[in-house]
Parts: structure tokens; sequence; C-alpha cells
């Protein structure tokens, strides 16, 4: 049969963030799936070693959208273990606190998407309705919905008043006896069900040669999870089961998540109860002495790590962040080989993509050529045409093709 | 048996139920205590140590001397992120965040919020 490629993105009616995928197509048949990145690229790791460590607290909360807390938490670990400082003990609870919530709340946003991709949007009406509670909690405790600031380098900023963990006990209520319900209707409902099983699938071979992480791993019953393997923050204190599934498809990643926010809700409990009294915060000293370190965090997405090399002034030599995003974009080819064009939506959202995040690499073509180009608007359209007929697709032809039948 | 519209209870209770959203410039939900909004300033308690000039993330906030013991805040209520390190930053609580969140303005300069030393507030010129 005829091979077309259809190119989608970086502008498509189906994305939510700007990134290209070349669908190889045979019929409604997918032979090929590439992904190309870097339509969101900020700058950021560069823009880090241009700061101080203080200021970049607030610039690697802003890498995610969502996963605010990971990103800077990650940050900050790392930046502690290189000054050798002791956290203090409520502190840690305190950030634990803020990423199990914050987990809740990627979650919860995620069963969202996932129902409004395959078409049950009355589920995204009510998964967000429910997402608000743990919005407005996050406001409280930390001041902000999204960017909670929450963080500082040897501790957190802000302290829990007994009347707030109240409010958060009876917020977890409130959200646990909506998820039971979400899990109901998950499990029960035909039409999510069969929309769900088998699409995606994704082997345990094949999860552990391509790396997948976080919950698209553990559906495919790849065991791992850093909160319990490599336990950071107070997950060492912290009584949890890591959930794993052998569905393999992204129905079994819908039961993960789920079965997630329920440990989390457990876990939060956990927190509250145990909160030990103390200072929130130690001083950290401006300048952080020569060293690096890496940090690892699961954050909603799966594995996130960052690496921060010092060289004994106020700012970072070297940032590296792995969003777990790029850890994921690999096994999407997989999953949508030899399936319908349909299921592709679902399968991209059902690793919860973040492109934004992902876009650290700078790729220089030409290396060592020191030359600048001033292309012009003529020469950037041959450039770009030129890049599509390198891929098999070329416009010259269905130009013409264009002409022909208008005339 | 299994069968679909598993949901439908729930959706047909919502029909008698209120609306979840707010009617937002008529009814506002109140702000959070520390919710972080526009930045205030009180000059009479600057002693011109430029900390929070040196630790803000977005360079948002500039610290002039107009006279003896005398500090000016000029804040770019645009480049601000609103993290609230400047109130963390200053020894003398010379900073305070505000619950006020409605900043946006059709004009640039308004955007920029210079504290006199008087304690007036006014649009940079």
């Amino acid at each position: 049969m005829h091979k077309v490629i259809i190119p989608v993105g970086p502008q498509h009616p189906a994305l939510k963030e700007p990134e290209n995928f070349m669908i190889t197509l045979s019929g409604e048949k997918i032979l090929k799936f590439s992904a190309r990145l870097g339509y969101n690229h900020r700058g950021i790791e560069k823009a880090c070693e241009e700061r101080t460590y203080i200021q970049d607290v607030y610039l690697t909360e802003r890498i995610c959208g969502i996963c605010s807390h990971s990103h800077s938490t990650c940050f900050v670990q790392a930046v502690e273990e290189i000054a050798a400082l002791e956290v203090p003990k409520r502190a840690l609870y305190i950030r634990t606190l803020v990423a199990e919530l914050e987990r809740v709340h990627s979650h919860l946003l995620w069963l969202g998407v996932a129902g409004h991709e395959v078409g049950f949007d009355t589920l995204l009406m009510y998964t967000w309705r429910d997402r608000e509670v743990v919005m407005d909690i996050l406001a409280m405790l930390t001041g902000n919905r999204v960017n909670y600031g929450i963080n500082t380098i040897g501790g957190v900023r802000r302290d829990i008043t007994p009347e707030q963990s109240k409010e958060v006990a009876k917020a977890t209520n409130t959200l646990e006896e909506r998820t039971k319900y979400y899990i109901q209707i998950a499990t029960k409902e035909t039409t999510l069900i069969k929309r769900l099983s088998g699409v995606g699938v994704l082997s345990h071979d094949d999860a552990i040669r391509l790396g997948a992480v976080g919950p698209t791993a553990r559906a495919s019953s790849v065991d791992r999870d850093v909160r319990r393997d490599d336990p950071y923050a107070a997950y060492g204190e912290l009584k949890f089961k890591v959930i794993t599934d052998n569905h393999n498809d992204v129905y079994g990643r819908t039961l993960v998540r789920m079965g997630e926010l329920m440990e989390s809700y457990s876990m939060i409990r956990q927190l509250l109860k145990n909160m030990p009294e103390g200072p929130i915060a130690v001083k950290a000293p401006r300048k952080i002495p020569a060293g690096e370190a890496v940090s690892r965090y699961e954050a909603p997405r799966g594995e996130d790590v960052h690496y921060v090399k010092s060289n004994g002034s106020e700012k970072p030599e070297r940032v590296k962040v792995r969003a777990p995003t790029l850890a994921n974009i690999q096994t999407v080819a997989k999953m949508l080989e030899d399936r319908q064009l349909a299921d592709l939506p679902i399968v991209i959202a059902a690793i919860d993509p973040c492109f934004s995040c992902t876009d650290r690499l700078t790729v220089i073509k030409e290396a060592g050529v020191r030359k600048n180009k001033v292309m012009s608007w003529e020469d950037l359209h041959d450039y770009s045409i030129g890049w599509y007929r390198e891929r098999g697709i070329d416009f010259a032809g269905l130009n013409k093709k264009l002409t022909r039948m208008l005339k | 048996m299994i069968r679909p519209g598993k949901m439908l209870k729930a959706v047909l209770q919502s029909l008698f139920k209120k609306p979840n959203t707010l009617n937002y410039p008529a009814e506002k939900s109140p702000m959070p205590d520390k919710f972080r909004g526009k930045l205030l300033f009180h000059p009479g308690k600057c002693i011109g140590c430029k900390l929070c000039m040196r630790d803000c993330p977005a360079n948002a906030i500039n610290i002039v001397k107009v006279g003896d013991r005398n500090f000016e805040a000029q804040i770019d209520l645009g480049k601000c992120i609103y993290c609230g390190q400047c109130v963390d930053s200053c020894l003398k609580k010379a900073l305070e965040m505000t619950k006020e969140f409605e900043l946006a303005s059709l004009e640039r300069g308004k955007l920029k919020v210079v504290y006199h030393a008087d304690n007036k507030e006014s649009p940079a010129k």
C-alpha cells in the first residue's frame, strides 16, 4: 500500500505543546513514528549558570508548570549535598508533604486529560473540579497554586500550623472518597476499559530496554521507584507500596496512577501524624564549596535527575536537568508501531508528556564552523522545503498538483 | 452484567447542584494568608543594604538612594515573579507581600511602580 508521511505539529490541535511528530502511515496503520523536540528550548541550564544558587531555586521551579516542586527539590537536594548541609527533619517532612500533594494534583490532572483524549469529557470536568480541592490546599500551605516557592537551600520557607494540617487532613478525606469513585469508574465503565485496553502496549522487556521511568514503566510491571530504591527527604520513614501493573497498556497506566493516588493519601496522613517539631531551615552559605552532586527525585511523571557542579563561587558551574519525559518519549515509538492513527493522542498523553521540561539539548550542526549566516525569507522558505523533502514530503509536487486542480 | 453509563447517576445529580465555578469579577474567592501578591515597600525601614536586589531572580526591584538615609524602591511588576525571596532576604522587614493580584494593565508605564521616600506610590516616569 502507498505510504504517506503526516507531520503532526509543531502546532496542532491535538497537541498541547509545540513538538513535531513524523508519522509514516500505510492506510490507517502507523509504520514509523519519529519525534522531534526542541521547539520550546529556553536555555534554562545556561541561565542557571548565570545566576546565584538562591535565584536558581526559583528558576528550576519554572522548568515545569505541573511538577514545579519536583525540579526545585531535586536541585536543592544536589546543592545541599555539595554544601554538606544537614536539613532539619521538619523541613524534610514539609517538603515531602508538598511533593505528595503535587503528585495528587498531577495525577488527577492526567486522569482528566486522558478522559478528554478518548472523548470522555465528563471525566475531565469532574476530575478537574476535584483537583481544585488540592490546588486550594497547596495555595493555603505555600501561597501559590502552581509555583509554590516552598524550597530554599537548607530547608523550607514556610511552616505549617496545626490548623493547616487539620485542613489538609479534611481535604485528603474528600479527595480519597472521590478517588475511590474514579477507581470504581475506571474498573467498571465499559467504554473506558474498551478504549484503553490493548492500546499503546509496551512489554516488560521493551520498557527496560528503552529506559522507561515512572508510571509508564510501572504499568509494564517494572518495579522501580526512586522513593523506595533511593529514599530522599522523608520517604525513608514512610510506609508505602510501589504500585505496579501487568496490563502493559494505557489501561494499566491508568490503574497505576489511581493506585498511586491512594498511596499518596496514606502518605499524607502519615506525614501529618508524625510531623516532628523543630526549626524549618538551616542557614545556607552564599558561596557553595567546590564539588559535584547528582540528585534523583521521583516526580509524578517519573524519575527526575539533576546534576550540579560548583566551583566555590556564588554561581554553579554546571547544571544539568534530565526531565522524565525525555526518558519516556522513546517508548511512544514502540507503543505506536503497527497501531492505528486514532490511538496517537491517547498513547502520547498516556506517558503524561511535558515537552517544555524536556527541551534541554542543543545540537550544533557543523560544529567547528564559526560562521554566522543571515537567512532571508526566501532562503528560509527554500530551507524548509528542503528539510521536508529530505524526510520524504515534497511540497513542490503538491503545489503543482494544486495549481493543476485549480485550473 | 457490564453496561456503559456508570457515571450517569453523578451526571444527573449535578443537574440539581450549584455551579462549581465562581462568577469572577462579581464575586472573588478569598486569597490565602500566605499569598504572594503585589510588593509593598516601607521606605522608613529600609537601610539600603540592597540584599533584595542581589537575591531577586528576575531583577525586578531597584533600590535608589535619594538622600541621607532615604531610599526609594522601583518595582517592575511585569518582571516580578512573585516568589517573595526579597521579603525573606530583607533584614529590616521593609518589604511585604500584599494580597493584591489584579495587576494587569494596558500601559507598560503603570507596571513600573515607585515607592517614594515619603511613603507615596506612583507609576515610574
